[in-house]
């Protein structure tokens, strides 16, 4: 099985960012919150690569350590929801009868809300953050996984290799845990990137509102929030972090795609 | 008209829906940190004033009266008082309601023609040079953040030629075609490529069906049995898609009316929670759950004039 160019071109994309996060101090000598008013909107030149924002901050440095908090609220803002979702979903699946009845109800309400409102709506209760931003998703966004596993259980459960498992006489743990959960993941595992695609973009949207990670931290949807103002005589302090943003999604989407095509060519 | 007859059902079908609805947001406030009478009053309110919301909101009963009193309030109109408006909830959430659908409809408008431009090209170059680059367009749109788009748009079509406003709302309908563009734009570049993937899938899949490779077996010419026949059979699995994108869209405009500041129910949504109008934000959550049963109802309704198969 080769690995499709998409999924190669895809994962030189997002471990590129990685490394660069990683070793941010080392690749700029800047301060990411430093406050230097002198410095002020300077355009790009050598001694500020990428120019500095409204506060004389430099970009390369808030974008290299901004790209530190963009990953882990992607990682952390995808681990909840599928680890939730994946345990639900193999409960409800799998024992059925009222539980599965009472989970599916919960999980038909939740979707059929407008994701992103109901996001904004617990992060007005626990308060504006990057915990609270993880908290809320997985609260919201486990009934994706959730649903996808307890489809892959109940085609599971019916197969015959189950049925011999039972007759052998193991037990429901051992059976859901060492028989269904790495069958049934499949589907899940391959969603789990098409998330993080559409995770990344939803926390750097909370930053941009000012409902996410906030200021002075450095993140990219702050980070184009507080260009905004500066967008006619200042474009880079929007534009920069704008296309890291939307580099790092379209590396992810091509791994997406071609962990897809790996896993089910036929698609 | 029997086959709309699941319309005098549906109403029944909705209870369920709308009581999880609504209780959802009921968690929400129940969930909210403080008070719930000093939400409503602030901290300086009299005894006498507080007593008597308490029983108005049944406030000193258990948890499940309180959630009935909730939805005897809700069935008057009753969202509670906005402590940022001074002024009582519903009539706020029924202004906000007019520019956030108009935003809605005209940017799925100009979806619906996007979608179908791009879905027929890269179908009939299957595997061609301009179905790669719609493909690859799809993909890359995807990730790009809608916020992103919108201040593109602005940076690009109203600072550098001053073609269309920055920013803002004109309560006449036709001269907002023009002040709404934009938006309207960024909304549809956001859905577009969803939408467009599904619709070349479904082309394609229709075009190797076996009505189609029979009319071609007798002699129809390709062109037309792909605009008579193919084209119109491809319409109905996009449009149940919209209910899917339907929650995508209502997100999407959060973003958006904050991007261009338009008076919506987004706007209004994400600048109570900065103020910490927690009553506001519950209202708008609810308004924007019903607004999504409201669109499933309707892509029924559109569903079942199109195909009379269907059985709903």
């Amino acid at each position: 099985m080769r690995a499709p160019l998409s999924l190669k071109i895809g994962l030189a994309i997002t471990l590129t960012w990685v490394l660069l996060a990683a070793f941010a101090p080392w690749l700029t000598p800047w301060n990411p919150t430093k406050i230097d008013a002198a410095q002020a909107l300077q355009p790009m030149s050598a001694e500020h690569l990428l120019g500095t924002d409204s506060v004389g901050r430099d970009l390369l440095a808030r974008l290299l350590y901004g790209a530190r908090i963009d990953l882990l609220a992607a990682v952390a803002g995808v681990i909840g929801p599928f680890v939730l979702g994946t345990t639900i979903g193999l409960l409800a699946g799998y024992s059925g009868g009222w539980l599965d009845a009472l989970l599916m109800r919960i999980l038909e309400v939740t979707i059929s809300f407008p994701y992103f409102v109901l996001v904004i709506a617990l992060v007005s209760i626990l308060g504006p953050g990057l915990k609270s931003y993880i908290i809320s998703l997985t609260i919201v966004n486990w009934v994706t996984y959730a649903r996808l596993v307890r489809a892959e259980t109940l085609v599971l459960t019916g197969a015959d290799f189950i049925l011999a498992a039972r007759v052998l006489g193991f037990g429901r743990l051992r059976i859901m845990g060492r028989h269904i959960f790495p069958n049934a993941i499949v589907p899940s595992a391959v969603f789990l990137m098409t998330d993080a695609v559409l995770t990344i973009v939803l926390g750097s949207s909370l930053g941009f509102l000012g409902l996410g990670v906030q200021p002075p931290t450095p993140e990219w949807g702050v980070m184009i929030a507080e260009g905004r103002t500066y967008l006619g005589s200042a474009w880079w302090i929007s534009l920069c972090p704008g296309i890291a943003l939307c580099s790092l999604a379209f590396g992810l989407s091509l791994v997406a795609d071609g962990v897809a095509k790996l896993l089910d060519p036929e698609a | 008209m029997s086959r709309f007859a699941f319309l005098l059902r549906r109403p029944f079908e909705l209870i369920p829906v709308f009581l999880g609805i609504s209780l959802i947001s009921f968690v929400l406030l129940q969930l909210t940190p403080g008070d719930p009478v000093r939400l409503l009053l602030g901290p300086k309110a009299s005894p006498e004033a507080v007593a008597l919301v308490r029983a108005r909101y049944g406030l000193d009963q258990p948890v499940i009266v309180q959630y009935l009193y909730y939805l005897k309030n809700l069935a008057v109109g009753d969202f509670g008082q906005s402590i940022a408006f001074r002024s009582a909830i519903g009539p706020v959430l029924l202004d906000r309601i007019g520019p956030t659908v108009y935003l809605l409809v005209y940017g799925l408008s100009l979806s619906v023609l996007m979608t179908l431009g791009l879905g027929v090209a890269a179908a009939r170059s299957r595997g061609g040079a301009v179905d790669q680059v719609i493909r690859l367009i799809c993909v890359v749109g995807v990730g790009v953040p809608s916020y992103f788009v919108g201040l593109l748009l602005v940076l690009v079509f109203s600072l550098k030629f001053k073609l269309f406003p920055v920013s803002g709302y004109d309560p006449s309908p036709w001269t907002n075609l023009y002040h709404l563009f934009l938006p309207a734009l960024t909304i549809a570049v956001s859905v577009t490529p969803i939408l467009t993937r599904n619709f070349r899938a479904t082309l394609l899949q229709q075009m190797n069906a076996g009505y189609a490779i029979a009319a071609l077996s007798k002699g129809v010419p390709e062109r037309s049995v792909f605009w008579r026949h193919v084209f119109w059979n491809s319409l109905l699995p996009t449009i149940s898609l919209f209910g899917v994108v339907a929650s995508f869209l209502i997100g999407g405009t959060v973003v958006i009316e904050n991007v261009f500041n338009i008076p919506g129910l987004g706007l209004l949504l994400v600048r109570s929670v900065l103020s910490r109008d927690y009553l506001v934000v519950q209202g708008v959550t609810l308004v924007m759950g019903l607004g999504i049963v409201i669109s499933n109802l309707l892509i029924d309704v559109l569903t079942a004039a199109l195909d009379p198969r269907i059985k709903t």
